[in-house]
């Protein structure tokens, strides 16, 4: 029997058929199959959150699935959620307070940064450094330190919740 | 390292699953989240020829509550839905309070609690949790299916009662009664790293604590000596002081890469003075 699957997903609403190996994490996938460029691996392990990616609605580690295993799955990476403008002060955030140096793991920060605020938008209330803190603590970074990219993210919280 | 090779099936049903294992032989592995597998495999610890799906095996999901007085949680409940189910907030606040221990945001939204509690990395917090709330693992294998106390399931280093041709089908927690307290308190250096040391303290409204650690041995360990000094409250200072001295009969935590036996046993009381502050304010004040 084959290393080979037939699968069929959406990505950033296209609809993609491919044969791949079995073996072919989503990550891989997407950059080697489909040119889709802006998700990045680091770890290819799970630790460091460069390949951040949305399945089915939720973020998820690109390079701790199978391509193989997301027949009729809904997939969106970075190029999406630009397209779409969903992130966009998110982005024009990270730019304002230097948030983005080498962009390494910016593609999975925002992916990251996204659900957080996402989430707190039923609450109307902005989540807390500490909060914002904590749900990036799967995202690494090794040029920023960290405190720009909470500044944007709060910041955009703030005024998403109306609160700035 | 990219993965080695290997043939992907699917399974449908439980049926399934022991059909494609029997067809594909000893060398499948089962793949429910993946947040283990994959990072496993990336790493070629593993070299498995067939990978079996079975995330979409309807057996292993729901949760719902027995006719008897449990939640039952099927094994492929993600650790997200684990920590926002309404049944489960309601009767096994525990949980709640766990999930967000574990890992990172991402990973918990794939990975599972059959995952969590068949791999049972010993700095893992679901199989600790288990062990205190007195949960029933019930596996499931060609030949029928078993009923395991959490305590009597996890047998040494990553290892557990699972035989080769059995899995995870679905834990079952008592649900919690009135009065009852219970709360997890781990350190790691990073949020969401592998816990250096943790602990979960289960008291049962009228009895006294059950006090289950992780991180500090092979398996989840049952902290009966230092329980015992405790009794029933109130947790006095020289209670207290007696139950961190008591847990060198219960603790003989291995070094590993965060540290030595005696930095291990030192976090061990550590926890355990602040667990019971957090049980007791009152104890506070004693414990500092």
């Amino acid at each position: 029997m084959s290393t080979e699957v037939n699968v069929t997903l959406t990505v950033n609403g296209e609809r993609v058929t491919r044969r791949v190996e079995a073996r072919r994490h989503l990550v891989d996938f997407l950059r080697l199959d489909l040119g889709l460029n802006g998700t990045h691996t680091g770890c290819e392990h799970g630790s460091c959150g460069a390949c951040t990616v949305r399945i089915d609605g939720v973020i998820a580690r690109g390079c701790l699935v199978l391509a193989a295993s997301l027949d009729g799955a809904a997939v969106e990476t970075i190029e999406g959620l630009s397209e779409t403008n969903e992130i966009r002060d998110l982005q024009a955030a990270f730019i304002a307070r230097n948030a983005c140096q080498c962009g390494y793991c910016t593609p999975g920060m925002l992916l990251t940064a996204a659900e957080l605020l996402r989430e707190a938008a039923t609450s109307r209330v902005a989540p807390s450094r500490e909060a914002i803190r904590e749900h990036i603590s799967g995202n690494y970074c090794r040029c920023t330190g960290y405190q720009a990219i909470v500044d944007a993210v709060e910041s955009v919280a703030k005024t998403r919740a109306g609160q700035s | 390292m990219k993965a080695p090779p290997f043939r992907y099936l699917r399974a449908e049903t439980l049926a399934d699953v022991f059909r494609l294992q029997r067809e594909a032989g000893p060398n499948a592995r089962l793949l429910a989240g993946g947040q283990t597998l994959l990072a496993t495999l990336a790493f070629r610890l593993s070299d498995p020829d067939t990978l079996i799906d079975i995330t979409r095996v309807p057996e292993l999901q729901g949760i719902t509550q027995t006719a008897d007085g449990h939640i039952r949680v099927g094994a492929l409940t993600t650790h997200r839905a684990l920590g926002a189910d309404p049944l489960l907030r309601r009767h096994v606040p525990l949980l709640g309070q766990a999930v967000p221990l574990i890992a990172h945001p991402a990973i918990r939204n794939r990975g599972t609690i059959g995952g969590s509690l068949a791999y049972a990395d010993p700095a893992a917090e679901l199989p600790a949790c288990c062990v205190a709330l007195g949960a029933t693992i019930i596996t499931a294998g060609p030949t029928g299916e078993r009923r395991i106390p959490a305590a009597d399931f996890f047998t040494g280093l990553f290892l557990t009662a699972l035989t080769d041709s059995e899995l995870i089908r679905a834990v079952e927690f008592p649900q919690a009664a009135v009065g009852d307290r219970a709360t997890i308190v781990e350190l790691a250096r990073r949020s969401g790293d592998y816990a250096m040391a943790g602990l979960v303290a289960h008291a049962a409204a009228g009895a006294g604590v059950r006090l289950v650690y992780f991180a500090l041995g092979p398996t989840p360990v049952d902290a009966r000596h230092a329980a015992a000094a405790l009794g029933r409250g109130p947790w006095t200072p020289d209670r207290i002081k007696a139950a961190q001295g008591a847990l060198d009969q219960d603790l003989d935590p291995p070094a590993d890469q965060h540290g030595g036996a005696d930095m291990k046993r030192h976090l061990a009381r550590v926890l355990l003075a602040r667990t019971l502050a957090g049980f007791d304010p009152s104890t506070k004040a004693a414990a500092a």
